[in-house]
């Protein structure tokens, strides 16, 4: 099994797509020479050239929209939007075109667009790259949203999101670039809507995204050396979501955390905490906890950025507040 | 910047007729839909355009089968131009089933994939984008079809404009802005929301091709609109179309227009409606003239018994076509 990056893993998908398919074109800012700026598609202009691998002008509005258009012609553009605080200046053509324009059409139209983009905190880049704002498009119906937090995952549901026929956003977080993984041998794809139970345990379920699934590894394995045996799952896929393995794992342990790195006010978290108080309600022994950023812009001050995102520390006391314990497992 | 003047170089005057049969055709159409909208039949809002129909016509009968074109929110014209049935688009504003977007998009949304139409879109300048990119999938897979977007004055003054024409000429994709400037961005004169009159002058900025024409006469439209689509189809890139136009009426079905100077819309309607003026060019007799009139009223009367008698989506329908 040869070990791969979550960064090599997505250049893995993009070439191997690109390699069988002439459909498949790249589109994003500096993505070809430089590689993106997080260097994930380094070095495919040498093998595809700049028709396939192009570098667009700092246009978040055309990058997104052009591909709409290339997609609706049967093609399978995969556009980055280099940071997805600059989803923001694409959110018109993602809401109202993308999303729509099959609905609007009856029908008639399919979208076949992938949407790549980053972010996240932990380096104070500042307010301006690194929100995280994918709970904004699993509202919009129409989209498909997916957070792989592992080399294999995103392998496999990037492999998913080229050939998915509807808009896909593929949220990539900036500290899992690095992350190293055995991988298997074959490209394997992985199905949108399927949550990926990370860790059994008996007492505790947190479900986590990104890079809060690494961060609620940590807390679990802490909360275990005090007696508190925790499961973690990763929806991976945010919209569709597998609401049954969520439901089926707290109606097992009874309490559930909800955390991701995006503010916890109307955060994805919400939803979830929603789906599991009405799906297992009588199964619940404790209030369902969220642990989020809290409600604040991303300060640069390394100091104050660590104070508004969550950790394992924040993952650990959220867990332990369901079992009614204090932080000193009292 | 290359003015086409009215050249003789050969419509025959079968040609025009057809086109004049097609404008009245879309006059009439539209207003019915006026009148069915004021009589409390058609649900939503509407935009009519009335006065423009010489744009609809002339362009869309420059274009071949396979080019594509996205529309805007006043978007009967296009589409019946583009070769959509009068009861396809008139059961489509009565939210039918057998309307031409299913009953999913309504005037603001008409789609026809089989006839080219990527569809008319209700955010000002919002389908320029996409039929950038049309074109780019033309020029990917070497096929000789051109897309172009229809939009109006007001909608060169939002990004998806400069961001599409700026990415359009930059990758030399066979697409064409037709800009259709009737002076008004809904309620907000040219004056008050740009600072040209000539919008010609947006192509220079991205070193684009350009052509201007009037709007009123639908020779010169054909003529230009063809002169710009073959220079996209020939790959000699992207051009901008500006059509100066006037809008005979409000911006919606229904809008006082308070803001327009007295007595303006009653010269414009005297002068420069577009039928009238092909009308005078064919030198039509009143017999052919009320031959004509009533072969279309009758075809636009028999669009709204069809759209009336079409079916009624189920509420639980509204759940279809989310995704693919």
């Amino acid at each position: 099994m040869p070990e791969l990056t979550y960064r090599e893993a997505v250049r893995d998908t993009l070439a191997t797509a690109m390699r069988q398919d002439s459909d498949v074109f790249l589109m994003g800012e500096d993505i070809a020479e430089m590689g993106g700026s997080m260097g994930v598609t380094h070095g495919l202009v040498d093998e595809f050239g700049p028709e396939r691998v192009r570098n667009t002008p700092i246009s978040e509005i055309a990058i997104v929209g052009a591909g709409i258009g290339a997609a609706m012609q049967g093609m399978r553009p995969v556009v980055e939007i280099m940071y997805e605080d600059f989803l923001t200046l694409s959110t018109e053509q993602i809401v109202n075109q993308a999303a729509k324009h099959r609905y609007m059409s009856g029908g008639q139209l399919k979208v076949p667009l992938t949407i790549r983009t980053q972010g996240g905190a932990g380096w104070s880049p500042g307010a301006q790259h690194a929100q995280q704002l994918e709970a904004w498009f699993v509202h919009i119906p129409g989209l498909k949203v997916i957070f792989p937090s592992t080399p294999t995952d995103v392998r496999g549901m990037l492999w998913s999101a080229i050939y998915d026929d509807n808009p896909v956003i593929v949220f990539e977080h900036r500290l899992l670039y690095p992350v190293k993984e055995d991988v298997p041998e074959k490209l394997e794809p992985i199905l949108f809507g399927e949550a990926r139970v990370v860790r059994e345990g008996e007492d505790v379920t947190v479900i986590a995204t990104g890079p809060m699934v690494h961060r609620s590894l940590e807390a679990a394995e802490e909360a275990g050396r005090n007696g508190v045996s925790v499961e973690v799952i990763d929806p991976r896929s945010l919209q569709p979501l597998d609401e049954e393995t969520l439901v089926t794992s707290v109606k097992k342990t009874n309490r559930c955390v909800v955390t991701h790195e995006a503010v916890t006010r109307m955060g994805f978290g919400a939803e979830v905490a929603s789906v599991i108080q009405y799906q297992a309600f009588d199964w619940l022994d404790a209030p369902i906890e969220r642990v989020g950023a809290k409600f604040a812009p991303l300060a640069f001050a390394p100091v104050m950025e660590q104070f508004l995102i969550p950790d394992s520390e924040d993952v650990l006391e959220g867990i332990y507040r369901t079992v009614g314990r204090k932080r000193n497992g009292d | 910047m290359a003015k086409v003047e009215a050249k003789k170089k050969g419509l025959s005057d079968e040609r025009l007729r057809d086109f004049l049969r097609e404008m009245l055709l879309i006059r009439r159409f539209e207003e019915k839909v006026e009148e069915r909208f004021k009589a409390g039949e058609l649900p939503g809002f509407l935009h009519v355009a009335i006065g423009q129909e010489a744009v609809a016509v002339g362009v869309c009968a420059a274009l071949e089968e396979d080019d594509v074109i996205a529309s805007t929110h006043r978007a009967h014209g296009h589409t019946l131009a583009r070769g959509t049935s009068p009861n396809a688009v008139m059961a489509e504003l009565y939210g039918k089933l057998e309307g031409c977007s299913h009953g999913y998009g309504g005037s603001m949304h008409l789609y026809d994939v089989e006839r080219g139409n990527l569809g008319a879109n209700a955010v000002v300048g919002g389908g320029l984008p996409a039929i950038t990119g049309a074109a780019l999938a033309f020029k990917f897979r070497k096929e000789p079809r051109v897309a172009l977007a229809f939009f109006g004055d007001g909608a060169t003054n939002i990004g998806t404009f400069h961001e599409s024409m700026n990415l359009a000429q930059l990758w030399n994709v066979p697409a064409v802005f037709c800009l259709e400037n009737n002076w008004w961005a809904e309620s907000t004169p040219n004056s008050q929301h740009s600072p040209i009159t000539d919008f010609t002058q947006r192509a220079v900025a991205y070193g684009m091709h350009s052509i201007k024409v009037g709007g009123q006469e639908v020779e010169p439209v054909y003529d230009a609109a063809s002169e710009a689509i073959d220079h996209a189809r020939r790959g000699d890139g992207p051009v901008l179309l500006v059509v100066d136009t006037y809008r005979l009426v409000g911006h919606y079905v229904g809008d006082p227009q308070v803001y327009r100077p007295k007595g303006e819309l009653q010269k414009l309607r005297e002068t420069q409606d577009p039928i009238t003026k092909l009308r005078g060019r064919l030198g039509l007799s009143d017999e052919e003239w009320e031959q004509l009139d009533g072969e279309v009223t009758r075809e636009v009367e028999e669009s709204v018994e069809f759209a009336k008698n079409g079916t009624d989506p189920a509420p639980e329908d509204a759940l279809k076509n989310v995704y693919a």
